[in-house]
């Protein structure tokens, strides 16, 4: 049995009059001990289907389960056994550091210490600010603070709604290295988040895009299946370069990635010879075509446009 | 004449130091990336450059503008826009242009004219009269970069202005920076992105409340030996000592 399952969930609001979907038909499955990545842009649908897992929403129709109790029937057990970490900052912010972690200790009939040890890592970095209020707390610390109110009570499934979002390169690798140290704790993590990069540090993915899932699969399954050939491209003028791909008749796709373009070509064979050849008459210095592999993102585009033809 | 020029812009809150002596110029039509971690002081120095927070010491010009005698000149000449606050959710599309347009001080004819040309730029006919909450993330964010660059301002501030957004409209987005720039306009921008720093002709990366590094990105990378700027940003930023508490 999975850690979570998910069956036909469809969720639509009421905006100004006019149904707006949040979530249409979508189903997975969440092995126990997976750390398992809902990736997707502000507005996928992912907050939606956290909430309706944790017990906070009701779908409009379809199943599921979180740790093998449905989360309409057996909501109460559920809320015992799920860790959740909203996306905004949620704790009580005049309650001190060590204040609301004990709180959130005791709504479980817990103690800080019974458990201390999952915490530990986390905890400590905070620990000498226990005194101060929550609400004084930087940005980085009340994410830490969160997620150690999160874990007190041992969940065997941990929610974290972007976790990630709005914090810098440095400090996000940091929070993903704690997440690796939990799933050795064997406890079954969902997490968000809109960051393409941060797919390659999970178990399993679902992309998932105006409430529908793209695609679900291992971060290696999903980029194995983009099927078309990928080129790098470079100039000296990167700009100029992205217009004058755009204006090639053969050109499919071209993105900026980085310091590189991403193109894709009309046909997969087309000889990239004859079209170096007539950017270099254009102008371009240090010009160079390659081969590369797609990665998440390349994917996740593909995808959005498949579904806007279709 | 620069767009902008700062000499050893510093401000303190009581015994801290949020910015310490940050020295650099952005030149005119240049998209300068304003990169740090949380906590090194980029907000504070982003303020003081748009006229709402006054420096301790240090100097500034921008847009021409001294910061200390012509804060509200400033205000004019520059738009601004971030990922938490951009335009007004319970007004329409029309209303919050007529609203920024008005702000601005432009007469109503101009904003009728500017009206026509953003929302047929934008492709944003249909939804004239639709409130902006209904409006998809990446929509608004490309919707309030054209409000914010209504009144043709010589410099545009952009903080996180991606944060969020999907990655086809997040490419979107950087075409119409590109093509503001082309245009002469300047673009100061903040990320998290790392591909984005690649996109600038300038980065500078703040490191605790001091500029650690400043340059073109293809400069940086020879110097950091680094294969990418995520790699640059990386090495300079766990050198952090005051972390972000």
């Amino acid at each position: 049995m999975g850690a979570v399952e998910v069956k036909n969930i469809k969720k639509t609001f009421t905006v100004e009059k006019s149904t707006v979907t949040a979530l249409q038909d979508i189903s997975f499955e969440v092995k126990q001990g997976e750390l398992f990545g809902l990736i997707g842009p502000d507005g996928a649908g992912k907050t939606t289907l956290f909430r309706i897992l944790t017990t906070l929403m009701l779908a409009n129709s379809g199943s599921a389960s979180v740790d093998g109790y449905d989360v309409v029937k057996e909501y109460k057990e559920i809320r015992k056994r799920v860790g959740y970490m909203p996306g905004r900052f949620s704790l009580y912010q005049d309650l001190t550091v060590e204040e609301n972690l004990s709180f959130f200790a005791t709504l479980f009939n817990t103690s800080i210490e019974e458990n201390y040890d999952l915490v530990k890592d986390i905890y400590v970095q905070i620990e000498k600010f226990k005194t101060r209020k929550a609400g004084a707390l930087s940005g980085g610390m009340k994410q830490k603070l969160a997620l150690s109110c999160a874990l007190i009570h041992k969940p065997a499934v941990l929610f974290l709604d972007e976790p990630t979002t709005g914090v810098d390169a440095v400090s996000r690798r940091e929070f993903w290295d704690l997440l690796h140290n939990l799933q050795r704790q064997k406890i079954t993590i969902l997490v968000s988040t809109p960051y393409m990069d941060e797919a390659s540090l999970c178990d399993r993915v679902a992309l998932i895009q105006e409430g529908r899932i793209l695609d679900i699969d291992s971060p290696e399954g999903i980029t194995k299946k983009f099927n078309h050939t990928l080129w790098s491209v470079r100039s000296e003028t990167m700009y100029k370069l992205l217009t004058e791909l755009n204006e090639q008749p053969e050109v499919n796709s071209c993105y900026p990635f980085g310091q590189e373009h991403h193109v894709t070509f009309k046909d997969d064979n087309e000889n990239v010879k004859l079209i170096e050849a007539r950017l270099t008459q254009l102008g371009h210095k240090s010009l160079k075509f390659e081969r590369i592999h797609a990665g998440i993102e390349d994917c996740f585009m593909d995808l959005m446009e498949q579904h806007r033809k279709s | 004449m620069k767009a902008i020029s700062v000499q050893n812009l510093t401000k303190r809150f009581g015994s801290f130091t949020a910015v310490d002596q940050i020295t650099f110029d952005v030149d005119q039509g240049e998209i300068f990336g304003f990169l740090g971690a949380n906590g090194a002081g980029k907000t504070t120095a982003m303020r003081m450059l748009c006229g709402l927070s006054m420096p301790t010491s240090g100097e500034a010009m921008v847009a021409g503008f001294d910061l200390y005698k012509d804060a509200e000149k400033i205000k004019q000449s520059i738009g601004y826009m971030s990922q938490k606050f951009s335009l007004y959710e319970d007004l329409t599309i029309r209303e919050n242009i007529r609203f920024y347009g008005g702000i601005y001080g432009l007469s109503n004819s101009e904003i009728k004219t500017k009206t026509e040309h953003l929302v047929s730029s934008l492709k944003l006919e249909d939804k004239i009269n639709s409130l902006v909450k209904s409006l998809p993330l990446g929509w608004k964010q490309k919707l309030s970069f054209s409000v914010a660059m209504i009144h043709d301002p010589k410099i545009v501030f952009l903080d996180e202005p991606t944060g969020g957004v999907d990655p086809i409209t997040r490419r979107e987005f950087w075409t119409m920076i590109f093509e503001a720039a082309n245009r002469g306009t300047t673009v100061f921008v903040t990320t998290h992105y790392m591909d984005e720093a690649e996109y600038c002709n300038r980065v500078s990366i703040m490191v605790d409340g001091q500029i650690a590094a400043l340059g073109a990105p293809v400069e940086l990378k020879i110097k950091y030996t680094a294969k990418d700027m995520g790699e640059v940003f990386l090495q300079l930023a766990r050198r952090a000592k005051r972390g972000d508490d």
